[in-house]
């Protein structure tokens, strides 16, 4: 694979296209999972295993699926994966799959899923596909995973479970609550397309001034 | 049957939108326009209702009979994909009035995590002396004890009711989004950033039904 490509699906993955803030996707398990730290990294692992291999046994069948049933085949794929993840973490993590409770099983209609192997894996090769499942399982991880170290130090004065200060002297038990999980939801994508934009307006700057130097430098030198 | 607690919960206290973040994308996706907020919640709430009618059934007497549980995720969706294809047929048929506007909110009513959760809500097990619905069955000579946290006649109003709660919350979100999306705000926080604020400090008024119950 040409390195441009592979860079190009792990840039769309974690920022241009981040599920999470710029997308909007998948926004129940975001809401509900962000009130501690390691359970969204748990979640974020969890989609990151579905989504990969979703992607990879829907880009293998892409040929073979007839086109106006694939969204109920997709479907039963992303169940089958999902079925796996949470028996094994029943087995092994019964903690996080009990913090994680009915959300665990809702990732089988989590939009990401659904929606990469619909716009990606359903025509792209398998490497790809991989690649793609990858980069969008890392974006959602990581989106997860800020929003809720933010509700959880305000929240419950504590970071990945460890804690931090006394939480009966100073914390907001607001971050812990439903309207607080909208509020710094909401916040965070706004923070993020403020910074997206103002990237993206430098990277547009610095392009347009790299295009016109040589010409600069060309009538100097005609100048001369 | 305490119809008037599941009534009060599933409307207020634990509103599926509000409190428990379930069918939060068509919650921010379709609430632009009352009209089409209502279409979907309407959806949402038929859809709801016979969902329960029929997992709670194959769950209670096909799958935990015959020790199948874990195939409860697979087993679910495809009966909730199914459905909404037979509602889309029926539809069709029979009121094409209706059919035509509801149009696209049914088929992505399939994907809508309130669906799939309350299917696991109504199938959940309970202790023996907390069921509120037990029954034993012989199945390949062994006997099979079976509690349930719900019974049927529960399980189908908590559908009811829970997809009435959803299209309250979408509803009055719709109402208040009239306003709010012309409101002079900041460029970044224009679109979803603004919608979840309104969501924010509707959960916060939902969030004083809690203390009443």
């Amino acid at each position: 694979m040409k390195k441009e490509r592979f860079s190009q699906i792990a840039l769309d993955g974690l920022v241009r296209q981040n599920p999470t803030f710029r997308l909007v996707l998948g926004t129940c398990p975001t809401l509900a999972i962000t009130i501690s730290a390691i359970n969204s990294f748990g979640m974020g692992m969890a989609v990151l295993f579905v989504l990969v291999c979703s992607n990879v046994i829907i880009s293998l069948l892409r040929n073979v699926i007839p086109d106006r049933v694939r969204i109920p085949c997709f479907i039963v794929i992303i169940a089958t994966f999902v079925t796996i993840v949470s028996m094994f973490m029943e087995a092994f993590l019964p903690d996080l799959f009990n913090s994680l409770g009915v959300f665990l099983a809702l990732i089988v209609v989590n939009c990401i899923i659904l929606g990469r192997a619909e716009s990606f894996a359903s025509h792209n090769p398998v490497g790809a596909s991989a690649l793609d499942g990858l980069f969008m399982g890392l974006g959602f991880t990581v989106s997860v995973t800020l929003i809720a170290i933010v509700r959880e130090l305000l929240g419950s004065a504590s970071f990945f479970g460890i804690e931090l200060w006394d939480a009966s002297k100073f914390s907001i038990k607001f971050f812990t609550s439903s309207a607080g999980a909208f509020l710094t939801y909401g916040l965070f994508i706004a923070i993020f397309n403020v910074c997206y934009n103002a990237v993206e307006r430098k990277l547009k700057h610095n392009r347009a001034h790299k295009m016109l130097k040589p010409v600069t430098a060309e009538t100097a030198k005609e100048a001369e | 049957m305490d119809v008037l607690g599941i009534i009060f919960s599933a409307l207020f206290a634990n509103n599926f939108v509000l409190a428990q973040f379930l069918g939060i994308c068509p919650f921010l996706g379709v609430s632009k326009k009352p009209g089409s907020a209502l279409g979907m919640g309407l959806a949402v709430t038929a859809v709801m209702v016979i969902t329960c009618a029929v997992t709670y059934p194959i769950y209670t007497f096909v799958l935990l009979p015959l020790g199948l549980k874990y195939l409860n995720i697979i087993v679910f969706i495809l009966v909730i994909a199914s459905l909404v294809q037979m509602l889309e047929m029926i539809l069709k048929k029979f009121t094409p009035g209706l059919y035509s506007s509801l149009g696209i909110y049914l088929p992505l009513v399939t994907t809508n995590c309130a669906i799939l959760g309350i299917a696991k809500l109504v199938t959940a097990e309970a202790a023996a002396g907390l069921a509120n619905f037990s029954t034993n069955m012989v199945v390949f000579g062994k006997l099979v004890k079976i509690n349930m946290a719900m019974s049927f006649g529960e399980a189908v109003l908590s559908g009811l009711f829970y997809g009435l709660g959803f299209t309250l919350a979408i509803v009055l979100l719709s109402g208040l989004r009239q306003k709010v999306d012309r409101l002079n705000v900041a460029k970044s926080l224009r679109g979803f950033p603004m919608t979840m604020i309104t969501a924010c400090f509707m959960a916060m008024a939902f969030y004083v039904f809690t203390l009443i119950g």
